[in-house]
């Protein structure tokens, strides 16, 4: 009788597949988010999450796809408490964007999203790999030492708290080796090492951003979104990458006003607009406070392009005299619907070198605009 | 668990077992092997202690762990259609929970052994998964490990896509080729024709269309379900590896369809008898209260998806009332869900259990019917063909040009759309020419078609 079953309780331990295959399938989540990028840097959720440390990003391309019925189409059956009647509403589908999930739906594969968690500075690192700031220069009177040090070097003598003890073990091997008593004994101050560091000094030059944006009445909320996500990366980029580097925001619609970053980022405003009133503003400044010879000098202006027609000859010429006090000029157009007629059609005309626009039509291409404006001139 | 715990389950085992002889069960030796949570989880995502490595187990795996920690789900046990019959019990469950869980096990081992549809599977699957296993491991060393996964990606998109019927015996090189039509169609008696009228009835509009080009080579002969086999023997531009995994994947696909094809009834099978079984056994108060609370929440009701285990308990019970025990002995030995349902889901049972059928109707999910056959016929339909969507290869020489013909049986369920086209270029990559598929939008047919890397819709 008792030999139908055998009962028995093994060492598991080792037994590590599912875990190996989860790394696996990490591998390509993170893959699947390095090829989402311009889809990822305009997700709400990473924008508005500023200062989380792990953000939740929607990934899709991860779905097991196979030949499957629609779901939504077809008929299914369910089970009542007893008194379910023809007309009862199960559920509702959760509305467009809301976050929460309707109660019949939560159970349909519908749309499978798949959230993955990840270190905001990963995804950073990972977004920021490609961006620089061009045509920089070094600038005679300011040029800024960073200090930075690197332990790099393995020395006999040193302070005891910066022991290598890998090395001074090895070091005791080797001698107790040669002295055919193999094995880790008796460390005499002979086998000591010490790890120690040298000074780096990079050269850094000082840097000023002029972050224009247009806020006028034209400006729907899918343009101030789009503009809004390019400079909140922007000012990301710019921050974790150069140490010396200031943003001054302006802000315009007939006319122009320094504001501070949060007004920038939060504030709309309406009314026509006269783009030539910002261009004047970043000169003053640069005149007044950001001289030329000591700073490298990139305005960045974002708009719908909905300039008053009058005004576009002398936008033109204010960004020529922009242009020659600074490194770069970058304008990006929000232009969702293909519009003729813009300021973009005049600024077509602008051929110098260190002239770069843009036109944005859709959430994905606000990567594609940062790529354009903050790259190595193409060479040739 | 300590030596007395393990003592004190071997003579409940022995107990249970003894009662389920008693009550006719039929079973495999068992093999009881406890484990902890991650390695239970573990076969749960890959179906088998002895699987081949995939992201998409890693997938399923982390997904049920997290639910797990999380004290969302819980596996209590596993089982493995083989003999002797594993079963896999999580350490921490307490005794009365393996008391439940060794005479759910058993019925199901009954199950494995006496229905039809189980009877060509491979007993011995553990080990063949095994050295599946080491053989695609070793592919990897040869042909590197992403062209391997690239491989095993598109394979396991139309893994579902075999012929499982019992009677069919694949005969490699022989079946399905366009050598073997003249001689067919020659004939030797002049009545082999009649053999197909059953299987192949032309429809009227068809015969018109087909009468001129009858002499040209028709290839397959008849529209071919297994499509991982097709591929397997056909595809022009797979290498011997790549061969050799379609191959043993499809063989993996087979052992387990029968559980596909049998979930409400094996379910229902294993419940019915472990509520008879621990009925005859000598609980204490706290262990019936404990088994009450237990046994209800495996049989709950649930809305939206219906619980297989409940179902198929009473469907059960309802068989055993109206005809007698013998007759649920015989269901379990020749039905599958399929028949189970069209033949013993009877108008009672459906209002006595409340089932209803709902739709989505514009954005909300609406009960539309409760008409009992509709019920009944709308469940058999959600299972049948395992309840995924029923494929054919009609021309595996489409346009004269070697592409592929998918022709989609369609019933009145709609494929999903967008699956349907990132499936395709999987299958575009197994068959190396462009391949179509054919089914039907809102009862107008339409062929989707990944032709040079592109995508194409075009009604028909």
């Amino acid at each position: 009788m008792s030999s139908s079953f055998i009962v028995s309780r093994e060492d598991w331990s080792l037994h590590r597949k599912g875990y190996q295959d989860q790394t696996r399938h990490q591998e390509k989540v993170k893959e699947a988010i390095k090829q989402n990028l311009p889809d990822l840097i305009t997700d709400e959720s990473i924008i508005l999450s500023n200062g989380k440390k792990i953000i939740k990003v929607p990934i899709r391309s991860l779905d097991e796809y196979k030949f499957r019925f629609n779901y939504n189409k077809n008929k299914h059956v369910g089970q009542g408490d007893g008194e379910s009647k023809v007309g009862d509403v199960l559920g509702q589908e959760p509305a467009p964007s809301g976050a929460g999930k309707g109660e019949g739906a939560g159970d349909q594969p519908g749309e499978d999203y798949f959230e993955v968690e990840i270190d905001m500075e990963e995804l950073e690192t990972m977004l920021f790999s490609q961006l620089e700031l061009p045509y920089l220069k070094p600038k005679e009177k300011d040029l800024l030492k960073v200090t930075d040090i690197e332990f790099n070097d393995i020395r006999k003598k040193g302070i005891m708290s910066n022991i290598d003890k890998k090395r001074t073990i090895l070091q005791n091997l080797k001698r107790n080796a040669a002295t055919g008593q193999p094995g880790i004994h008796g460390i005499s101050p002979d086998d000591l090492r010490f790890k120690t560091w040298d000074d780096i000094t990079k050269p850094q030059s000082n840097a000023l951003i002029l972050a224009i944006m247009d806020t006028s009445g034209s400006m729907g909320s899918f343009e101030k979104y789009i503009a809004r996500s390019f400079f909140f990366w922007m000012t990301r980029f710019l921050r974790k990458k150069y140490e010396h580097v200031e943003i001054i925001f302006i802000a315009h619609h007939t006319e122009a006003k320094e504001v501070t970053e949060e007004e920038f980022f939060t504030k709309g405003e309406s009314g026509g607009t006269i783009c030539s009133s910002a261009y004047k503003k970043a000169l003053e400044i640069i005149e007044s406070r950001y001289s030329p010879e000591n700073y490298n000098i990139y305005p960045i202006h974002f708009s719908d392009g909905d300039n008053l027609t009058s005004d576009n000859e002398r936008c033109t010429k204010l960004i020529n005299q922009l242009l020659e006090n600074c490194n770069m000029f970058g304008y990006g157009e929000v232009n969702q619907y293909n519009r003729s007629s813009t300021l973009m059609s005049a600024y077509r005309n602008i051929q110098h070198p260190t002239f770069r626009h843009c036109i944005i039509r859709e959430k994905g291409e606000v990567y594609k605009a940062l790529k354009n404006f903050f790259s190595k001139p193409e060479v040739g | 668990m300590n030596v007395e715990e393990m003592n004190q389950l071997e003579n409940a085992i022995e107990e249970i077992v003894e009662i389920a002889k008693k009550f006719q069960l039929d079973f495999y030796p068992m093999r009881y092997e406890i484990c902890p949570a991650d390695i239970i989880y573990t076969f749960g995502a890959y179906g088998m202690p002895t699987r081949f490595s995939h992201w998409s187990f890693g997938k399923t795996f982390h997904k049920m762990k997290t639910q797990y920690d999380l004290g969302l789900s819980k596996i209590y046990e596993l089982v493995i259609n083989s003999n002797p019959c594993y079963a896999f019990l999580l350490d921490g469950n307490s005794l009365i929970q393996n008391k439940l869980i060794v005479a759910h096990v058993l019925a199901h081992c009954d199950f494995f052994k006496n229905n039809a549809h189980f009877s060509n599977t491979n007993r011995d699957m553990i080990n063949s998964m095994s050295s599946t296993s080491e053989r695609i491991h070793n592919y990897e060393y040869e042909h590197g490990t992403e062209n391997v996964e690239k491989f095993i990606d598109a394979v396991l998109a139309i893994q579902e896509h075999v012929d499982p019927s019992l009677f069919r015996k694949y005969n490699h090189h022989q079946k399905n080729e366009p050598a073997n039509i003249e001689k067919q169609s020659k004939g030797k008696t002049g009545f082999e024709d009649l053999w197909d009228l059953e299987q192949n009835q032309p429809s009227e509009e068809s015969k018109k269309t087909k009468t001129p080009e009858k002499t040209e080579k028709k290839f397959p002969t008849k529209p071919e379900k297994d499509i991982m086999w097709f591929i397997e023997e056909h595809s022009p531009i797979l290498e011997d590896w790549q061969r050799d995994i379609l191959s043993m994947l499809r063989e993996e696909m087979l052992y387990f369809w029968p559980q596909i094809q049998t979930k409400i009834m094996n379910e229902g099978w294993a419940s019915y008898w472990h509520v008879r079984i621990l009925r005859e056994m000598d609980l204490t108060s706290a262990e019936t209260i404990e088994f009450a609370k237990l046994n209800s929440s495996v049989v709950q009701p649930s809305q939206h998806t219906l619980n297989p285990y409940y179902l198929g308990l009473k469907i059960f019970e309802d068989i055993e009332k109206r005809f007698d025990r013998e007759k649920i002995f015989e269901v379990r030995e020749i039905d599958s869900d399929t028949s189970f349902i069209r033949n013993y889901l009877t108008k009672d049972l459906v209002e006595d259990l409340d089932l209803y059928i709902f739709e989505k109707q514009g954005r909300e999910w609406k009960i539309t019917d409760k008409t009992w056959e509709n019920i009944r016929d709308q469940l058999v339909s959600s299972r049948t063909n395992g309840g995924f969507p029923y494929l054919v290869v009609k021309d595996g020489n489409y346009k004269n040009n070697g592409e592929l013909y998918i022709k989609h049986e369609y019933e009145g369920l709609e494929l999903d759309l967008k699956y349907t086209e990132r499936t395709l270029p999987y299958l575009q990559q197994l068959w190396g020419k462009n391949v179509h598929l054919e089914t039907k939008i809102e009862d107008k047919p339409v062929v989707f078609s990944f032709k040079d890397q592109k995508m194409q819709r075009r009604f028909l």
